[in-house]
């Protein structure tokens, strides 16, 4: 039963996400993809943080009268860890913009060559 | 319940690697981002929740389509 | 076939790192320190119901400072590689109409999404939500507006106006806390108010209001620039 805990699962697939992101970065032809499979890795690593800051059966770190009139009677025991929630808000937003940057990129390569074939940008080649 | 999303997630990630499709690909990564948001939820962040439904699976998934729209103007 | 054998190496070390680290996993029972004084004091410190707001507006204040200039740079570049030519600029992007529930659903909702997106970051000290998913919220109405009709005009100087006016307000707002309370974007220069209050926490609903407007304008611009870039054949 130990296994099938919420923080434990979310970790696993995190885990899984960031590898699953890593291969297709890797294996990936087309630079489109490339940019799907660094959306999802991006994905995993917020679901990393977020997990990490889990505590069991804690509620969301909002003060309101049922967290400091529960059953506790005691925010420290009700909340779970508000610090990695600020960071990912933020990493989300910045993740986005990547995205289209990357996505900027990827138009004018298109432009330029008429592909999309990672292999076919060998100019610095040698 | 964070089991079954769990594989869902997986499932669409996989999807969206693997599909030779880059549509199919686009709104595979658009649902693992908006089962994350799910999860997200499970885990009492619902600011994070929030933040990643509307930004993750619905501008990023349009900002692609814009992207695959022009390719496909290109192209044909 | 090197190839594969590499990147299964490289996939098979990574997951060997994440193995170990899931085995030494214990999971917490507790808050650790700094997260423990954000709780305890976060309440009567800031005044904010919401801790993640707390955390995201004034303890790591400069953080979202960061993250604000951030998105105003990519802005800035995706628009110096998406830029048309006059001869493109002046053209209309050709489509297939779109359909008559999107027409009418984006005039009818629309107006709410901006106001529901207003209100999220106004009541972010006190509920879930805040300025960046107020701001995303409000770039949703305007990417349902372009999608309803592709070849709207999104009015570029407003646009403009409104990020400046609002990254500047929020430096200002932040270098008030130098001089009237305790260090940069503290909010305690305006009292702190009734607990649990719409106007209350100091400056942090000001604060949050202007990051808000501003990760909205600048997603709007980026949106903007994408739908102009459809112009070009």
């Amino acid at each position: 039963m130990e296994y099938l805990q919420l923080g434990r699962i979310s970790l696993i697939i995190s885990f899984l996400l960031i590898i699953i992101g890593f291969w297709g970065i890797l294996s990936q032809k087309n630079i489109i993809k490339i940019i799907v499979s660094f959306t999802i890795l991006d994905t995993g690593i917020n679901v990393l943080i977020v997990s990490l800051g889990y505590l069991k059966g804690r509620t969301a770190p909002i003060i309101d009268a049922s967290v400091s009139q529960g059953p506790n009677h005691n925010v420290l025991n009700a909340i779970v860890d508000p610090v990695p929630q600020a960071l990912v808000l933020t990493a989300i937003v910045i993740g986005f913009g990547v995205t289209a940057l990357l996505l900027a990129y990827a138009m004018k390569l298109f432009k330029a060559k008429r592909t999309l074939e990672i292999n076919q940008f060998n100019d610095l080649k040698w | 319940m964070a089991l079954f999303i769990g594989v869902l997630v997986l499932a669409m990630a996989i999807i969206a690697i693997l599909n030779k499709k880059l549509s199919i690909a686009v709104i595979a990564a658009g649902v693992v981002s908006l089962f994350a948001s799910v999860l997200y939820l499970l885990m009492a962040a619902p600011d994070v929740a929030m933040t990643e439904a509307a930004i993750g699976s619905g501008l990023s998934t349009l900002i692609f389509f814009y992207v695959l729209n022009k390719i496909k103007r290109y192209n044909g | 076939m090197v190839r594969n054998f590499l990147i299964g190496l490289v996939l098979a070390s990574i997951g060997f790192i994440f193995f170990n680290l899931y085995n030494t996993y214990e999971p917490k029972t507790e808050l650790n320190g700094i997260a423990a004084h954000y709780a305890a004091k976060g309440a009567e410190e800031i005044g904010a119901a919401n801790i993640v707001t707390a955390i995201v507006v004034t303890y790591r204040g400069f953080d979202t400072m960061g993250e604000v200039t951030i998105l105003f740079l990519t802005a800035s570049i995706i628009g110096f590689f998406l830029k048309l030519s006059k001869k493109d600029e002046a053209k209309k992007i050709i489509h297939h109409g779109t359909s008559e529930l999107l027409i009418t659903s984006a005039q009818i909702l629309v107006p709410i999404i901006f106001l529901f997106g207003v209100y999220v970051f106004m009541n972010g000290h006190l509920t879930p939500g805040g300025g960046f998913q107020g701001g995303a919220i409000i770039a949703s109405g305007v990417a349902l507006l372009i999608m309803a009709n592709p070849n709207r005009q999104i009015n570029h100087h407003a646009i403009l106006w409104i990020e400046s006016i609002s990254g500047v307000s929020f430096v200002i707002l932040g270098l008030l806390g130098i001089f009237l309370a305790g260090g940069f974007l503290d909010n305690r220069f305006l009292s702190l108010g009734t607990f649990g209050d719409l106007f209350s926490a100091g400056a942090i609903p000001l604060i949050y209001s202007f990051i808000g407007l501003k990760v909205g304008a600048e997603i709007s611009n980026i949106l903007n620039k994408y739908q102009k870039s459809q112009k070009e054949s």
